[in-house]
C-alpha cells in the first residue's frame, strides 16, 4: 500500500501541474500598461512554487516508497545533515526566495499604488451600490458636481444624488450604466460606495480594488487594447452579488468621443 | 515528590447518570462530548457543501426536499440567490468554529493532554465542563438562525461591515440572522477561553514527576501552543462581535459610516469605520487558522513517530517552529486586506511577515520528510492520513506564495484561488489530522479497533477526492473566477462551468467516503474488534502506559513517573525497539534533546 | 453570621510561591526558562490560571481600546463630554477596596499559617466583607453614573463617545461582578475550612487587576472622551 501511496502522490502532483503547464485555463490577457509587472511576478512565483510543490511531493512519495519496506534487523538511519542541515536549507532557499519575491514585488505594487495619476488622466467616477455599477463623466467643464446622498432616487434614475437644478458643475455631468474609455489614455477612477462594501475587478486590466463605504478611494490605469471587458464585483454585497457587473468598453479616441456625445444627449 | 493531594483535582468518580455522561467533570468525557459535537457539526457542514456544489454545478436543479430547510429559501426546491449565500455562510462558520477549532484542539486535547502530561485531570474541571456546554449553546444559537425569520445571515463567515451591521435593509437574514451569528460566536469565544485556561495550566502546572516541558510529546506541544493563541485571538473576536451586536440592536455606529443609502433611504448611522471590523476580525482570523492547523501538526507528528519507529530529526526544532508560526501569525493578518482600501504601505508591511512565515512552515515539512528518511514506516489508516496531511499541507501551502504578494493578490483576491488555498491547507489538512487522530486513538478511547479496510477505503477516496475538488479551484481562480457567486452569469465565467460540474461530482464522491467513516466509527464503537492490549501501536507516551479506556483518574493508584524523552524508538542497545516514557530502564544511547 | 472557625483549616504549607517558575509573576516564563527542568513540585494551578485569565481580559480591553482609537481618528463626529464626577468617587472606592482586600488577604494568610495570636482569629474574614461591600458600592456608583447620563438624555447611541463610555464601563463592571463572585467563593470556602492559599491569592490578584484596569479605563476615557 505504501507503494500505491507513493505512485498516487506522484500522479496527483503531475496531474495538478498539467493544467498550469498547458495553460488550460490561463489568466485573462493583459491589456494594461502595468500588468506585465504583475504577470512577471506571477510567473516567477509559479516557477518557484511549482518546483517546490513538485519536489516536496516527489520526496514524500519517494521516502514513503523506500522506507516502508522494512525487514527485521533494519536499522533506523538519520537524514544526512540532520535537522540542522534542513533548517539551514529552509532559511537559505525559502528565505531568499521570499525576500526576492517580496522585494521585486514592491515594484509591481508601487506601479499601481505609489505612482500618482498623471496630470492629464481622464477622471471617471464609479459608484457601487446594491447591485449595479454606475459611472459619471465630468462633462465639458471638467468638474464633477457635488453628491447629495439624500437625493439618491433609483426610480428617477438619479443614481448619484446629483442636483442639476442648483449645482452648476452638475449640469453637464454624464451618468452611464457602462464604462467606456479611450485606449492608451490614463484613467483616474474615483470610487465610492452608495451602501455596503463592493469591489471593482477587471482581470484583463490587472486591477482589483475594494470600495470602502465612507471613504473615497481612487486608482489609475491605462488600457492598451480595444475591446469589451467585464467589470465584476468581488466583495460580497448581498444577494445580487453574483450578478453585479458592468461592461467596460475600450475604444479609439474617436469612438469614445462619439459615445460620450451620445450619452450626454441621453441625460 | 509531586504532592498530588495538595492541588489534585478532587472530584471523585461520578455515580449519577447526569454526572457521568452529561455534566461530567472528567476531561475524557468532555473530550468525547466535543468530538461528538464536532462530528455533528461536520456532517451538517458537509451536507451544506453538497447542496452548494450541486447548485454551483447544475444551476436551477431542484434538489428534493430543499424547501423543508427554509420557508422562503427554496421555492419548488430551487435555491434562491440569497439562500445560497446563507448556506455558504453557515457552512463556513460551522466548519471553522465548530469543527476545525473543536475537534483537533478541544476534543483530542481535552481527552489526551492531561494523560500525556501525567495528570489526573485538568485543574479547573468545572470551567472545563462549562467550556463544552457553553460551546454547545453557541452551536445551538447558530443553528437556530436557520429557523428564524428570514433565515441565517448571508454575509459570509467573515461578516464584513457595513453589510453585517446595517440590519435587514441589507438583505434577507441580515437582521436577526446576524445577531444570532454574532451572539453564537461571542458565546463560542467564552467557551474557548475557558478551554484555553485549562490547557495552559495543565501543561505548565500538572506535569507528573520527571516530565519536563521538553519531554512532552509533540501533540501536547501542539495543544499548548494552540491554547495560547486561542487565549489572545478569541479575546479579541468577542469584543468585535459585541460591538457588531450593538450596531444592530442599540443604534450605535461602530462600523457603519455616514451617508449610506439603501432602497433610496438614507441610513441613520454615522461615522463608523468598516475597515475597523476587518482589522478586529482578521487580528483574530489569522491566528484562528493556525489554531485550526497547529494541533493537527502536533497530532500528525506524534502519529508519524509511532509509525516510523523513530523520533523526528529534531524534537526541539519542531516545537520552536510551531511556536514561531504562532508568534508570526499575529503579524500577518493584513494579508487578508491587501486591496481593502487600507494604506498600501500597510499592505507591503504585512506581506513581508507573510512571506517569512513560510520559513517555519517549510522547516516543519522538511523535518517531517527528513524524518521519513531511514525510518521503518508502518502503513495503516492512521499513518496514511498523517502522510496525507503532509501532502495536503504542502499543496495548500505553496499557493500561499502567490497570495502573500500584494501585487499578485490584485489578481487572485476574492477568487477561487483563495478558496482552494484555505480548503487544502486548513480544511482538508486539518480534517486529515482529525481522521489520523481518530484511527490512532480510537483503541485507547474505546478499547476497540476501527476497521482497517474501511479506514483505508476512507483514506483513498478522501485523498483522491479532495485533490479532485480543490486543485481545480486554483485553476478557476487564476482564470478570474470570483468567489461567493451563487451562479456564473458573466461572459468570461460561462466557459468555466464544466470545471464546476467536475468539482461537484468529486465533492459528492468525497462526501460518500465520509459516510463510510461515520459508519466505521459507530460500528467499531460497539462491535469493533477488541484492542489486543493497552498499547496496540507500541507507543511510548503516557497514554499508552495506562489502562484502556483509562480509569477515572487516568492512572489508577500510582501516578506515573517519567524517565525519558517521549520518543525512545529504535534505541541502540535497548531491550526492545521502543522504550516507554515510564520505563526506568537506563538507556546508554537514549535519544535526548540537549 | 459570626465567622468563628474552631481550628485552622488544613491547607498546604506552600511558601514556595516565590520560587522561580512556580506560578506568580515569574510563572509567566514556563519552568523559569529551563525547558528541561524537572521539578519535584509544581506551582499551584490557580496562580498560573489567574495570569491566563488576566491575559485574556487584557486582550479584550486592548481590542476595545484600539477600536476606540481607530473610530475616533477616522471620523469627525466625536463629541467630547465631561465624565460624570461620581466616577472619581467610584475610583476611590475601588482603590480602597484593593487596600481592604490586601489587609484581608494578609490576615487570612497569617490565620492559615497559624502565626497570629488569638486577637485576630475571631474574624479573619471581616476585611473580606468590607471589600465585598466596597465592590458592591463601586458597581452601585457606576450604575448611578449611567443613570445620571441617561436622565440627561445621553444613551448608548447618542454619540459614539457615549457608546464607548458605556461599552467600556459596562464591560469592566461585568468583570467586577466576576470578581465579587470570586470573593463570595473565598468567604464560603473559608467558612468551610476548605480555602487554599493559592485560591485566596489568585482571587486577590484578580480583584487588584480590576482596580488597575479601572484606573487605565478612567485615564483612557478622560483623555479621549
Amino acid at each position: 500500500m505504501a507503494k500505491i501511496f507513493a505512485v498516487t502522490i506522484i500522479l496527483i502532483a503531475i496531474a495538478s501541474a498539467i493544467p498550469i503547464v498547458m495553460h488550460m485555463w490561463p489568466m485573462p490577457q493583459d491589456i494594461s500598461t502595468h500588468g506585465h509587472l504583475i504577470d512577471e511576478q506571477y510567473t516567477d512565483t509559479m516557477w518557484e512554487a511549482g518546483l517546490s510543490f513538485l519536489a516536496s511531493q516527489f520526496l514524500l512519495a519517494f521516502f514513503v516508497w523506500k522506507f516502508s519496506n522494512t525487514k527485521p534487523g533494519d536499522k533506523v538511519r538519520s537524514f544526512p545533515g540532520g535537522a540542522a542541515g534542513l533548517v539551514i536549507a529552509a532559511f537559505l532557499l525559502v528565505g531568499t526566495e521570499c525576500l526576492a519575491l517580496g522585494v521585486f514585488g514592491v515594484k509591481a505594487w508601487a506601479s499601481v499604488y505609489f505612482t500618482p495619476p498623471s496630470a492629464n488622466a481622464l477622471p471617471v467616477q464609479v459608484q457601487a451600490g446594491q447591485f449595479a455599477f454606475y459611472f459619471r463623466y465630468p462633462g465639458p467643464d471638467g468638474t464633477f458636481g457635488p453628491l447629495h446622498a439624500n437625493l439618491i432616487n433609483e426610480a428617477n434614475a438619479n443614481f448619484f444624488g446629483i442636483d442639476t437644478t442648483n449645482d452648476q458643475d452638475s449640469k453637464d455631468d454624464i451618468v452611464t450604466a457602462e464604462m467606456a474609455i479611450p485606449v492608451n489614455r490614463e484613467i483616474h477612477l474615483l470610487m465610492h460606495s452608495k451602501d455596503v462594501g463592493h469591489s471593482f475587478y477587471v482581470p484583463e486590466l490587472r486591477v482589483q480594488q475594494d470600495f470602502v463605504p465612507g471613504l473615497d478611494v481612487s486608482i489609475h490605469f491605462t488600457a492598451t487594447k480595444i475591446g469589451k471587458y467585464e467589470i465584476v464585483c468581488t466583495q460580497l454585497c448581498g444577494l445580487g452579488h453574483y450578478n453585479m457587473k458592468a461592461y467596460l468598453e475600450v475604444m479609439s479616441q474617436e469612438d469614445y468621443d462619439n459615445w460620450l456625445k451620445q450619452q450626454a444627449a441621453l441625460q | 515528590m509531586h504532592d498530588m493531594s495538595a492541588h489534585a483535582v478532587q472530584h471523585g468518580a461520578p455515580t449519577s447518570f447526569l454526572r457521568k455522561h452529561v455534566f461530567s467533570l472528567d476531561h475524557k468525557v468532555i473530550g468525547k462530548q466535543y468530538y461528538a459535537l464536532a462530528l455533528l457539526a461536520a456532517l451538517i457542514g458537509m451536507v451544506l457543501s453538497w447542496i452548494m456544489r450541486i447548485h454551483l454545478g447544475f444551476g436551477s436543479y431542484a434538489i428534493p426536499g430543499l424547501h423543508l430547510l427554509s420557508k422562503t429559501g427554496a421555492p419548488g426546491n430551487v435555491m434562491t440567490p440569497e439562500y445560497y449565500l446563507q448556506l455558504m455562510t453557515m457552512h463556513g462558520t460551522i466548519m471553522v468554529f465548530f469543527v476545525l477549532t473543536t475537534a483537533p484542539f478541544a476534543a483530542f486535547g481535552n481527552f489526551f493532554l492531561p494523560i500525556q502530561v501525567g495528570a489526573e485531570d485538568m485543574p479547573f474541571p468545572h470551567f472545563n465542563m462549562m467550556s463544552f456546554w457553553v460551546t454547545f449553546v453557541g452551536f445551538l444559537v447558530l443553528v437556530a438562525s436557520f429557523f428564524v425569520g428570514d433565515g441565517p445571515t448571508l454575509g459570509g463567515w467573515t461578516q464584513y461591515a457595513p453589510l453585517s451591521a446595517i440590519g435587514s435593509t441589507g438583505g434577507p437574514g441580515e437582521g436577526l440572522g446576524v445577531v444570532l451569528w454574532a451572539s453564537s460566536i461571542a458565546i463560542f469565544c467564552v467557551g474557548q477561553l475557558l478551554g484555553s485556561l485549562n490547557f495552559i495550566t495543565t501543561t505548565l502546572d500538572m506535569r507528573c514527576k520527571g516530565m519536563s516541558l521538553m519531554r512532552l510529546p509533540l501533540s501536547a506541544w501542539g495543544w499548548f501552543i494552540t491554547s495560547i493563541m486561542g487565549l489572545t485571538a478569541f479575546a479579541v473576536l468577542m469584543p468585535a462581535c459585541i460591538l457588531l451586536i450593538l450596531d444592530h440592536v442599540a443604534g450605535t455606529s461602530f462600523f457603519v459610516p455616514s451617508n449610506l443609502v439603501l432602497n433610496d433611504q438614507l441610513l441613520p448611522h454615522s461615522g463608523g469605520s468598516t475597515l475597523l471590523w476587518q482589522h478586529l476580525f482578521w487580528f483574530f482570523g489569522h491566528p484562528e487558522v493556525y489554531i485550526a492547523i497547529v494541533p493537527g501538526m502536533g497530532i500528525v507528528s506524534h502519529i508519524l513517530i509511532t509509525n516510523m519507529r523513530r523520533p523526528m530529526l529534531s524534537h526541539r526544532v519542531l516545537i520552536y517552529s510551531m511556536g514561531a508560526l504562532a508568534v508570526l501569525s499575529y503579524m500577518v493578518y493584513g494579508h487578508h486586506m491587501f486591496v481593502s482600501g487600507m494604506n498600501p504601505v500597510s499592505s507591503l508591511a504585512f506581506s513581508f511577515p507573510t512571506l517569512i512565515i513560510t520559513i517555519p512552515s517549510t522547516i516543519v515539512v522538511l523535518i517531517w520528510l527528513g524524518s521519513l528518511y531511514g525510518s521503518k514506516l508502518r502503513i495503516n489508516s492512521a499513518s496514511l492520513f498523517a502522510l496525507g496531511f503532509i501532502s495536503m499541507f504542502i499543496s495548500g501551502g505553496v499557493s500561499g506564495f502567490f497570495l502573500a504578494q500584494p501585487s499578485i493578490d490584485i489578481m487572485l483576491h476574492a477568487t477561487y484561488f483563495v478558496v482552494g488555498h484555505f480548503h487544502l491547507v486548513m480544511g482538508v489538512a486539518a480534517m486529515f489530522g482529525i481522521f489520523a487522530g481518530t484511527y490512532f486513538w480510537f483503541p485507547k478511547m474505546t478499547g476497540r479497533m476501527m476497521n482497517e479496510t474501511l479506514g483505508k477505503i476512507h483514506f483513498w477516496m478522501s485523498f483522491v477526492g479532495a485533490y479532485c475538488i480543490f486543485m481545480p479551484f486554483h485553476y478557476l481562480g487564476i482564470a478570474g473566477n470570483v468567489r461567493r457567486y451563487q451562479a456564473f452569469t458573466d461572459d468570461y465565467l460561462i466557459p468555466l462551468i464544466p470545471v464546476h460540474k467536475f468539482i461537484t461530482f468529486a465533492a459528492l464522491f468525497t462526501g460518500l467516503a465520509q459516510l463510510i467513516f461515520v459508519y466505521n466509527l459507530i460500528h467499531s464503537r460497539f462491535w469493533g474488534a477488541k484492542a489486543p492490549n493497552d498499547n496496540p501501536w507500541e507507543g511510548t507516551s503516557l497514554e499508552w502506559s495506562t489502562a484502556t479506556p483509562p480509569p477515572h483518574n487516568n492512572f489508577g493508584d500510582k501516578m506515573p513517573v517519567v524517565y525519558h524523552d517521549p520518543y525512545q524508538y529504535s534505541v541502540e542497545g535497548a531491550s526492545s525497539d521502543y522504550i516507554m516514557q515510564t520505563s526506568p530502564e537506563q538507556l546508554k544511547n537514549a535519544i535526548e534533546e540537549k | 453570621m459570626a465567622t468563628t472557625v474552631q481550628q485552622p483549616p488544613r491547607i498546604e504549607r506552600r511558601g514556595s510561591s516565590q520560587a522561580p517558575g512556580n506560578g506568580g509573576w515569574r510563572g509567566l516564563v514556563p519552568a523559569g526558562g529551563n525547558l528541561r527542568g524537572v521539578k519535584n513540585s509544581s506551582p499551584p494551578p490557580a496562580s498560573t490560571g489567574i495570569w491566563v485569565i488576566l491575559a485574556s481580559i487584557t486582550m479584550t480591553f486592548a481590542a476595545f481600546t484600539s477600536a476606540l482609537i481607530v473610530r475616533q481618528g477616522g471620523a469627525t463626529d466625536w463629541r467630547h463630554f465631561t465624565l460624570p464626577p461620581v466616577l472619581y468617587l467610584n475610583t476611590l472606592v475601588i482603590i480602597g477596596s484593593s487596600f481592604t482586600l490586601e489587609i484581608a488577604r494578609r490576615r487570612i494568610a497569617a490565620f492559615m499559617e497559624g502565626l497570629r495570636n488569638k486577637d485576630h482569629t475571631a474574624s479573619p474574614a471581616r476585611w473580606l466583607y468590607v471589600t465585598l461591600f466596597l465592590g458592591l458600592l463601586f458597581v452601585a456608583g457606576q450604575t448611578f453614573a449611567w443613570m445620571h447620563l441617561r436622565s440627561q438624555g445621553f444613551g448608548l447611541a447618542s454619540n459614539v463617545s457615549y457608546s464607548f463610555f458605556y461599552v467600556l464601563t459596562v464591560a469592566h463592571a461585568v468583570h467586577v461582578f466576576g470578581g465579587l463572585g470570586g470573593l463570595v467563593r473565598v468567604i464560603g470556602k473559608l467558612h468551610h475550612a476548605a480555602l487554599r492559599r493559592s485560591t485566596l491569592d489568585a482571587t486577590a490578584r484578580y480583584w487588584h487587576f480590576m482596580g488597575a484596569l479601572w484606573l487605565y479605563l478612567l485615564l483612557l476615557l478622560w483623555m479621549k472622551l
